[in-house]
């Protein structure tokens, strides 16, 4: 059931980088279990987070096959927050900033995922009840 | 809300988001500090927990995420004084609440 | 002869939800399974590492359940228990709040001082 609320977070960390990108994810997660509708602007680096083309590996330290090792994907994370999100009736709009896209090679994204830029940012605040920053930092 | 993901071991600026919510309590604005990430850290103890006893002190909110202490092995019992563990939903509660949210 | 290297961790959960380890402590184990002689240095928030009772399970994103959280501590002592030496800064524990009594037996403590000395029995530092 949804509450009729929307929120728009705007991250801008790649994912394998920084623990802000799991912790993101975690509270568009969050958000979406309490029947919130999100939208995510991904800014930067964070285009990369719905990358289609992140692939798991084995992990030879601990003895452990690809698929034994499960390693988590962000792709996959956001694939299946997307599909949560349909599932509950709530909406989860995931917009790539274009120009971002554009000079870091990162055209190739899950299905689900749209191209936008700072207007839809702008449409995205004027239309939420709250929008948070997930900044990146040094 | 006012959401610390970094120590003031490591980052400088930590400390100026610390004092910023004791500026805003000082002022009469309910605030809370959530601690999430290496934020969690200084909960643990030593000269840096009093920086968030003092801030609890003062009027200020002080939770800790409790996946994060968990991870780093904080027990609540190694609490420093006037720090709660709180769920990453508060955020989400404070965001329906209408809270200007700040993350650093 | 193999240069003796050391592995000195500074940063600490950076990624190590998404990657199930630390970075530098899974390298240090596959330069270690490649014969390089490798011993690691935790300094700043790294030698929180070295806490027992560190509990990353459970973590849960939409479907999915992580099914191998990181076990920084294990991977640390594990190191420790296949000949690497393990040293941490003592002082940034202490910084921390970090009991002697907390950390893993196989751990050495190194007190701020005597890093020079660490340093100088390596023919390389690696400083991550």
């Amino acid at each position: 059931m949804t509450t009729g609320k929307t929120f728009t977070f705007a991250l801008m960390d790649p994912p394998f980088e920084t623990a802000r990108s799991t912790t993101a994810l975690r509270l568009i997660d969050a958000t979406l279990r309490r029947g919130h509708h999100v939208n995510v602007f991904a800014y930067e680096g964070a285009v990369y987070l719905p990358f289609a083309l992140q692939q798991a590996h084995a992990n030879a330290a601990h003895g452990r096959s690809a698929e034994e090792e499960d390693h988590p994907l962000p792709r996959r994370w956001i694939a299946d927050l997307m599909a949560a999100a349909a599932a509950a009736g709530v909406k989860l709009d995931w917009v790539n900033c274009g120009l971002c896209v554009d000079e870091r090679g990162a055209r190739e994204s899950i299905e689900g995922v749209r191209r936008g830029g700072p207007p839809d940012f702008v449409s995205f605040i004027e239309a939420s009840d709250n929008t948070l920053v997930v900044p990146t930092r040094d | 809300m006012l959401i610390a993901s970094r120590d003031p071991f490591t980052a400088k600026d930590t400390e100026s988001f610390y004092a910023l919510a004791a500026k805003l309590a000082a002022r009469g604005h309910p605030v809370t500090l959530f601690l999430v990430q290496n934020g969690v850290l200084p909960a643990r103890g030593g000269a840096a927990a009093e920086l968030l006893t003092g801030l609890a002190e003062s009027g200020v909110r002080v939770l800790a995420e409790d996946f994060s202490l968990r991870e780093r092995g904080i027990g609540a019992d190694r609490l420093a004084r006037g720090v709660e563990s709180a769920p990453l939903e508060r955020v989400v509660d404070a965001l329906a609440g209408g809270a200007r949210t700040l993350w650093t | 002869m193999s240069k003796r290297i050391l592995n000195i961790v500074t940063c600490a959960y950076r990624a190590t939800l998404e990657e199930q380890d630390d970075p530098i402590l899974w390298l240090t184990h596959s330069m270690r399974a490649a014969k390089a002689p490798v011993d690691v240095l935790l300094l700043s928030n790294a030698v929180c590492y070295l806490v027992r009772d560190q509990d990353a399970s459970g973590l849960t994103l939409g479907g999915w359940s992580q099914s191998h959280p990181p076990r920084l501590v294990d991977d640390a002592a594990a190191l420790a228990d296949g000949g690497a030496s393990v040293f941490y800064n003592a002082a940034d524990a202490r910084t921390r709040g970090i009991d002697p009594a907390d950390v893993v037996d196989a751990a050495i403590p190194i007190e701020t001082e005597a890093l020079p000395e660490l340093l100088s029995r390596y023919d390389l530092i690696l400083n991550w």
